[in-house]
């Protein structure tokens, strides 16, 4: 092929990829956008595009409002919370079935893996019945356990697949180099261990971030996380664009760095290994 | 190999986590299927009773329930096509050597990593609302009245969102699954004067067919609980024509306290995503052993 033909079928590729890549990622431009605006000129029609008075002003009343801070610290705690917790469980179980597999690993695997198959709305009433009767409901400890539980599956999965490709000779070799087992774990698993562990807690704050369903009917105030906070905003009364515009911008921001960083182990993660 | 005493260690290192997940999966199902033979209405609390078959009777003759099975069955059946067809697109755009790719691509995947009620109110109030939003001014500057999304299109509303928010998740996997596609067969078709078009049919397809089921599976299970965009948005309305099995059963346990009643429709739900857990399950346990 001629070099300018595919100098410029590149060009032409690389327009398309871009303009689709605009298309798609506008919804999300459009409200950073809006968060710099007055509410007046977040309502005007035509819209404006760029040239709007830039304001910081929506991101001070949110943060001055100490509820949004209140939310932004219940996701925090379960997020992060939920994912710790699962990794106390998770890396020796991993590890065990990673290291040293019995006939009944593989029907584990999966039948922890049908776990996370289960519909929550199928289990919705006895959790609220059991959260309401222990006074569960609305509180972060339940949260993080209920969580860390739907989680579990795929923070052992992912450490799994990780954990089987740490390869087994070099403890062999640590073995006779003389290495004892503190020695052993401290400086040859653990630092081949470490990315795995790292990947699969992006992906599992990531999801707990995220998570929509219990939070959203397990929580009202007390340990509400910042997805039931953005649903408040729903109400007919609070037409708030540009303050939804920046509590939402504010919300996403950091876990879209954490999704960019780890999207090739996003991919292992949720298919379960069954894409590489 | 292993052994007697590892063995055991082993035993012992993932006994705690399948303990939790036993009593995880099994409590609240057993618990599920009890309350689905009683009539228990919190608000009339101390007169449960034994009902046998009554809410199972009563909610799957209930037409809201035909209602919701249809609203869910092409909630699913929609954002499916979309996802996937858009997603192998996509996929075979961004496997071009074009300029910016790494930066296109995190644009493109961006919407996966947005919480649900973000991308939800996002759209419904910034792009499609019938006066300020900017489909709306779209429509007016082209000649056309604004439609009124919500209120004239509202499952479709839902699933557009939807779609947008699962789109990046084929493309991403799909995409993946296309840069494994060895480099060496896409030289040597292309040596045998093999079209585009046949290249795609032949080899990419193929090549595509696995990951492309694994999408289907991962979102099916996720799609029929769909719930936070339709709680936000809609409400399940109007009348019952955005609610979806998820938001039936939500609304018979949380807002008409109806125990029995959403717990027969929970246990509805599980079957449904059973049928579809299955075939994954097996899916991947093949992929275990090799």
């Amino acid at each position: 092929m001629p070099r300018t033909q595919t100098l410029s079928r590149k060009a032409i590729m690389t327009v398309l990829v871009w303009a689709v890549a605009f298309l798609i990622f506008f919804p999300i431009l459009w409200m950073v956008l809006t968060s710099f605006k007055t509410e007046l000129d977040a309502f005007s029609v035509p819209p404006k595009f760029l040239g709007f008075h830039w304001t910081l002003e929506n991101y001070s009343v949110v943060q001055t409002r100490s509820d949004y801070v209140h939310h932004a610290i219940n996701s925090i705690i379960l997020a992060g919370g939920s994912t710790l917790v699962a990794l106390v469980f998770a890396i020796p179980a991993a590890w065990a079935m990673a290291f040293s597999p019995t006939r009944r690993t593989r029907g584990t695997l999966l039948w922890m893996l049908s776990t996370k198959m289960m519909p929550p709305v199928g289990v919705l009433v006895p959790i609220y019945l059991i959260y309401r009767d222990a006074g569960l409901l609305d509180t972060r400890t339940g949260l993080v356990v209920l969580l860390c539980l739907a989680n579990l599956p795929i923070v052992i999965w992912m450490l799994f697949t990780y954990f089987k490709e740490i390869p087994k000779d070099i403890l062999e070799a640590a073995r006779m180099d003389g290495a004892t087992t503190a020695k052993e774990i401290v400086f040859v698993l653990a630092p081949m261990a470490v990315p795995g562990i790292a990947s699969t807690v992006l992906l599992n704050v990531i999801l707990a971030w995220n998570e929509a369903f219990w939070t959203l009917n397990l929580t009202t105030s007390d340990a509400a996380p910042l997805t039931t906070f953005i649903a408040s905003y729903s109400s007919p009364e609070g037409l708030f664009w540009a303050k939804l515009s920046a509590a939402s911008t504010l919300a996403i921001a950091p876990i879209l760095v954490l999704g960019w960083l780890s999207q090739r182990q996003l991919v292992r993660g949720l298919t379960f290994g069954a894409v590489k | 190999m292993s052994t007697r005493h590892t063995r055991v260690a082993g035993r012992l290192l993932v006994a705690p986590s399948v303990v939790l997940l036993f009593i995880w999966m099994i409590v609240p199902l057993a618990m599920t299927i009890y309350f689905s033979t009683l009539r228990y209405n919190l608000l009339s609390p101390g007169e449960e009773r034994f009902a046998g078959f009554e809410n199972y009777v009563y909610f799957l003759t209930d037409p809201a329930f035909k209602t919701a099975l249809l609203n869910t069955l092409l909630l699913v059946c929609s954002v499916l096509v979309i996802t996937i067809v858009g997603g192998t697109l996509l996929a075979l755009l961004f496997d071009q050597q074009v300029f910016g790719r790494s930066i296109a691509r995190l644009m493109v995947i961006a919407p996966f990593f947005v919480m649900p009620t973000v991308s939800a109110l996002v759209w419904k109030n910034l792009l499609m609302h019938p006066v300020s939003g900017l489909f709306a001014w779209i429509a007016t500057s082209l000649g056309f009245r604004p439609v009124d999304w919500f209120a004239d299109w509202p499952l479709l509303s839902v699933t557009v969102i939807v779609a947008w928010q699962w789109l990046p998740f084929a493309t991403l996997i799909l995409l993946t699954a296309l840069q494994s596609l060895d480099q060496e067969q896409k030289e040597a078709a292309e040596m045998d004067g093999a079209g585009a078009l046949s290249y795609f049919r032949y080899m990419v397809l193929p090549h595509l067919a696995r990951p492309i089921t694994v999408v289907i599976l991962i979102e099916t299970i996720f799609l029929l609980t769909i719930f936070a965009e339709i709680l936000v948005t809609t409400g399940g309305g109007p009348g019952l024509q955005t609610t979806n099995l998820a938001f039936l059963i939500y609304s018979q346990a949380l807002l008409q306290y109806d125990v029995g009643g959403a717990s027969a429709g929970g246990l509805v739900a599980v079957v449904l995503a059973n049928i579809v857990a299955f075939f994954f399950v097996r899916m991947v346990g093949k992929n275990l052993e090799a």
